[in-house]
C-alpha cells in the first residue's frame, strides 16, 4: 500500500514546482500532496498491528501505557501526586515527580477529546496510534520548516521523506508508545518557530517557540539537546557577524519563557538555573545582552576613539563579573557538574570506563555505519550536497539547519537511538538537494525549446566561456543529459521508498513481546511465552507477591502481570540494581539470603536456549556481573570467565556453571532434546550443550516455565524449620 | 594615568548623555520601565544574597519576572524604534499587542511558579 503511494507523490510533487501554471492549480496541487503524505505517513507505521494485533510494544512503553491507565482514571491530581509502591520494592517510586507528563497527558487529552465526540475507544488503542498521529503531525512541520529555510519545492520533499525515513519510524511505529513519538514532533516544532522568530523578529513567534519548547520539556529528556543548540547558534551567529536585533528578540523571548515554562515540570524543576548543561543558554544569555548594550552605545556615540576606551572597560568587567559568578557557582556546588550521560554524548568512550549501566543498554553503542545505511540510505550521500546547497545560500535560517545537521550527526554516531534525532535534520538538508537539483535539472530541460538564444545565456559557465558554436552543439547534449539525470534521481527516490518500507515491515515493526519466526515449512510461528508468563503471575500469584527478575522486565510485570518488582528500567537506584546482579550471580545459598532481605517471593528469567531467542538473561548475564560487581567487589567479572572466554558449555568457569542465573536457566534443561541429531541440553541460542546437565535447587522450586520456555518463574521456599 | 582615564571617563558620560538626550520620549518611557524592572531585580538579588534563597522557587519567580519584563520591555523598544530599518513592515500596534501576550503569559505562569 505505502509502496503504491509514494511514487505517485514524487511525481505529483515535482512538476508542481517547476510548471507554476497558476497559483490555484499550484496551491490545490500542493494541499492534495501533503494530505496524501500525511496519510502516508500515518498508514506505513501500521504493519505492526496488521501482523500482529492493537498492542504495547516493547519495555518503556508500558510503563507509559500504565501511567496513562492511571491518568485517565484517576485524574490529573491523583496522577501528579502518585507515589508507587509496585516498583523499586522497597523503596516505592514517586512516579508524578519522577516522569515526563507529556505523553500521557497528550494520549489522556486525545482519548478524552474522542469520548467527547462520543467515540468510545479505549485508551489502548489511543496509545497505539499516538506515535504514528504525531509523526504525520511531524511532516506537516517539517513542510513548513523546509518552506521556512528554502522553498515549498523542499518543503514537499521534506515531508515526503521524513514520512517514511525508517530512522524516525524505528521509534514511531504504532504500538510504540514512547516519548520519543512525541518528542520529534515537539523537537522540530521547537526549531521551526525559533527560526520563524530569527527571520520575522517577532515575539509572538518566539512565544510559540517557548510553548514549543515547553511541550518539549514535558515530553523528553532530550529537550537539552534544544537548550544547547540554540545558544550555539546564536554564538555562532554573533561570532560570524550575523547578529541582528531579530536575532535578540527572539533569542531573550524563547529562553526567559521557554525557561520558566520548563520549570513548572517537577522532573526538569530548578536544573535550568542550577545543572552545568543548562549554563551555556544562560552564559549566551547574558552575553547578549552586553553585546546589544554595546552596540546601542555605539549606535549613540559617534567618536570611534571614546566607544574603544568604553569598550575595553565594559568587556572586561562582563568577563570577570561572567567568571567570577560561574567560579563560585561551581565552588559552592550550587552549579551542579554534568551528568554521565552528558559526558558519555560528548565522550563516547566515558560511559563503558564509568557507568557500567549506561553502557550495557544495547541503544546507547556507538552507531555501526550499517545502520546509518540502513536508516538513512540515499539520504546518507544527499546530506553532503544538501550541505551544499545550504551553504551556497547562506541566511540565518540554513546556518540553524547545518548547525543542527551537523552536531545531530555527531550524536547519532555516539548512540544508537540518537539516530532519531537526526533524522529530521537528515530528511531537511536532503530534500533541499533534490529540490534544487530537480529544480535546475528540468530547468535545464525545459530552457530549450522556447529558443536557443535563451537557452544559452542561461547556459553554465563552462557554456558561457566557450564559444557560441560550441554552445549550439553543446545544448542537445546537456539536454539529454539533464533527462538522464532526472530518470537517476527519480530512480534513487523510488529505491528509497522500496527500502523505507521493506525496513519498516521487516525490521521496526516486531513488538518484541511476541516474537515470531519460521518454522520448518515457512509458515509463521508465533512465541507469545511472554504475555503467557505475565498472564500467570497476575492469576496465580497472590496481590502482593515481589518478583525480582533483570531490571529489562520490570515495566512489563508491574504493567501486566500486576505485581510488584524490586527493579525496573527506571534505573534510578544503580545500588539496588546491583544488588540483583549480585543476587543473580551468586552461589544459591548466597543468593538466597539477599532475597530473603529483598522479601522476593518469584524469580523471574528469561531463557532462548529453545527457540534461539538471542537477547535472553543468559547473554545478558555479563552486564549484571559488572554492574554487581561495580557496587559489591565481592563479584569478580574474571570468575565467570575462561581465558577472557564466556561459555556456558563444559568448559565453562565453576563459579558461572553453578550461580543462580545458570542454574534458573538451564533447571532441568538437561533433559530436553532441543534439535534434532543433537545431545540433549543443546542450547540453540548459543549452538553449545550445556556443561551443567544435573542441575539440582535447594531454595527454590519451578513454578511455571512457559510453553517454548522463553520465560521460567521460580518460587522462592520460605526458610527451613530451624528444628 | 588614574586623572587622564578619570577625564575620558567623564567624556565618554557627557557624550553619552547628549546622544542619548536626542531619543523620542516614548522609547525614553520605555527605558525607564527598564531601568526599573532591572533595578528591582537587583534589589531582590541583594536580598537574597544578605537573607538566603529558601523559598527558591518565590525567589526565582521574583527575578525572573523582573528580568522577563526588562527583556520583554527591551524587545518592545527594539520594535518601535523608527530608526531600526529591519522592523519597517513591524506595525507598533502589532508590536505591543506581541508586547501584552508575551507579559500575560509571563505572568500566569509567574503566579503560578511563587507558591
Amino acid at each position: 500500500m505505502a509502496q503504491d503511494l509514494k511514487p505517485s507523490i514524487s511525481s505529483f510533487s515535482l512538476p508542481k514546482t517547476l510548471k507554476l501554471k497558476t497559483k490555484q492549480q499550484e496551491l490545490l496541487i500542493r494541499v492534495a500532496t501533503l494530505a496524501l503524505i500525511y496519510v502516508l505517513a500515518f498508514i506505513t507505521r501500521l504493519f505492526s498491528v496488521l501482523r500482529y494485533e492493537s498492542m504495547i510494544h516493547e519495555f518503556d512503553p508500558y510503563f507509559n501505557y500504565r501511567t496513562t491507565l492511571f491518568l485517565t482514571r484517576n485524574g490529573f491530581a491523583e496522577f501528579w501526586n502518585w507515589f508507587d509502591s509496585e516498583s523499586w520494592y522497597p523503596l516505592g517510586r514517586i512516579i508524578g515527580g519522577t516522569l515526563y507528563p507529556g505523553l500521557m497527558l497528550t494520549a489522556a487529552a486525545i482519548h478524552s477529546l474522542l469520548r467527547f465526540l462520543r467515540l468510545f475507544v479505549h485508551i489502548r488503542e489511543v496509545c497505539v496510534l499516538t506515535a504514528p498521529f504525531f509523526a504525520s503531525n511531524t511532516t506537516l512541520v517539517a513542510y513548513f520548516f523546509a518552506k521556512e529555510v528554502w522553498d515549498s519545492g523542499a518543503g514537499i520533499v521534506a515531508a515526503a521523506l521524513i514520512a517514511i525515513c525508517p530512522g524516525y519510524i524505528s521509534r514511531s511505529v504504532a504500538g510504540s508508545y514512547d516519548n520519543e513519538g512525541v518528542a520529534i514532533f515537539a523537537l522540530l516544532l521547537t526549531f521551526y518557530l525559533f527560526v520563524k522568530a530569527v527571520n520575522t523578529g517577532s515575539l509572538a513567534w518566539a512565544l510559540g517557540s517557548a510553548f514549543g519548547y515547553f511541550y518539549m520539556v514535558s515530553a523528553w529528556g532530550g529537550y537539552v539537546f534544544i537548550i544547547n543548540l540554540v545558544p550555539l547558534y546564536v554564538l555562532v551567529l554573533l561570532v560570524t557577524g550575523r547578529y541582528s536585533l531579530r536575532l535578540y528578540v527572539a533569542y531573550n523571548c524563547m529562553y526567559v519563557l521557554g525557561m520558566l515554562l520548563a520549570m513548572q515540570i517537577r522532573f526538569v524543576g530548578f536544573q535550568h538555573v542550577q545543572s552545568g548543561e543548562h549554563m551555556a543558554s544562560m552564559g549566551v544569555f547574558f552575553l547578549l545582552q552586553v553585546f546589544f548594550f554595546l552596540d546601542w552605545v555605539r549606535h549613540l556615540l559617534s567618536d570611534t576613539k571614546l566607544f574603544q576606551s568604553f569598550l575595553k572597560i565594559t568587556v572586561t568587567s562582563a568577563v570577570a563579573v561572567g567568571a567570577v559568578a560561574l567560579g563560585v557557582g561551581m565552588a559552592s556546588g550550587y552549579i551542579s557538574p554534568w551528568t554521565g550521560r552528558f559526558y558519555s554524548l560528548l565522550d563516547p568512550t566515558y560511559a563503558k570506563d564509568h557507568i557500567p549501566i549506561i553502557a550495557s543498554v544495547s541503544e546507547h553503542q556507538p552507531t555501526a555505519w550499517s545502520s546509518f545505511m540502513f536508516d538513512f540510505h540515499i539520504l546518507l550521500f544527499l546530506f553532503p550536497s544538501g550541505l551544499y546547497f545550504c551553504f551556497k545560500r547562506l541566511s540565518d535560517a540554513t546556518i540553524f539547519l547545518v548547525m543542527y545537521g551537523l552536531t545531530s550527526m555527531y550524536f547519532a554516531g555516539v548512540m544508537v537511538r540518537l539516530i532519531l534525532v537526526a533524522t529530521p535534520a537528515v530528511c531537511l538538508i536532503s530534500a533541499i538537494a533534490v529540490s534544487a537539483t530537480i529544480k535546475n535539472l528540468t530547468r535545464v530541460v525545459r530552457a530549450k525549446s522556447p529558443a536557443v538564444q535563451s537557452g544559452s545565456t542561461k547556459g553554465t559557465s563552462t557554456a558561457k566561456s566557450s564559444s557560441k558554436g560550441v554552445v549550439d552543439n553543446s545544448q542537445p547534449f546537456q539536454r539529454n543529459g539533464a533527462i538522464v539525470l532526472l530518470l537517476g534521481a527519480f530512480y534513487l527516490l523510488s529505491r528509497y521508498a522500496i527500502h523505507c518500507t521493506w525496513v519498516t515491515s521487516e525490521a521496526y515493526s516486531s513488538p518484541s513481546i511476541v516474537l515470531a519466526a519460521r518454522g520448518a515449512h515457512g509458515q509463521r510461528v508465533i512465541f507469545d511465552d511472554y504475555r503467557e508468563a505475565y498472564f500467570w503471575l497476575r492469576q496465580n500469584t497472590p496481590p502482593d507477591a515481589k518478583v525480582m527478575s533483570w531490571w529489562d522486565y520490570g515495566y512489563q510485570i508491574t504493567a501486566m502481570g500486576n505485581r510488584t518488582v524490586i527493579v525496573d528500567n527506571n534505573t534510578w537506584n544503580n545500588t539496588h540494581i546491583a544488588t540483583v546482579g549480585r543476587a543473580m550471580s551468586s552461589y544459591e545459598d548466597e543468593a538466597y539470603e539477599i532475597m530473603r532481605s529483598l522479601d522476593v517471593d518469584y524469580v523471574l528469567v528469561v531463557f532462548g536456549g529453545v527457540t534461539g531467542y538471542s537477547s535472553d538473561d543468559i547473554n545478558k548475564f555479563l552486564w549484571m556481573v559488572r554492574i554487581g560487581g561495580g557496587v559489591f567487589p565481592v563479584i569478580k567479572e574474571p570468575d565467570y570467565l575462561v581465558n577472557g572466554e564466556y561459555r556456558v558449555d563444559k568448559g565453562a568457569a565453576p563459579k558461572m556453571l553453578n550461580c543462580l542465573m545458570y542454574k534458573l536457566s538451564y533447571y532441568r534443561f538437561g533433559e530436553l532434546t532441543t534439535e534434532y541429531g543433537k545431545p540433549p541440553g543443546y542450547d540453540r541460542a548459543r549452538g553449545v550443550e550445556i556443561g551443567n546437565k544435573d542441575i539440582k535447587l535447594e531454595y527454590l522450586e519451578e513454578a511455571f516455565t512457559t510453553q517454548n520456555w522463553i520465560v521460567r518463574i521460580y518460587k522462592v521456599k520460605p526458610p527451613k524449620n530451624r528444628w | 594615568m588614574a586623572r587622564s582615564s578619570s577625564k575620558d571617563a567623564q567624556d565618554l558620560f557627557r557624550a553619552l548623555w547628549s546622544a542619548y538626550a536626542a531619543t523620542p520620549t516614548n522609547l525614553k518611557i520605555i527605558d525607564l520601565y527598564v531601568m526599573f524592572a532591572v533595578f528591582t531585580a537587583l534589589i531582590q538579588v541583594v536580598y537574597i544574597a544578605l537573607v538566603g534563597s529558601f523559598p527558591f522557587n518565590s525567589f526565582l519567580s521574583g527575578v525572573l519576572s523582573c528580568v522577563g519584563t526588562a527583556v520583554l520591555a527591551v524587545c518592545l523598544r527594539i520594535q518601535v524604534n523608527k530608526e531600526n530599518k529591519e522592523f519597517k513592515d513591524l506595525a507598533p500596534e502589532r508590536a505591543f499587542a506581541d508586547f501584552v501576550l508575551c507579559n500575560l503569559v509571563l505572568h500566569l505562569v509567574i503566579m503560578n511558579f511563587l507558591g
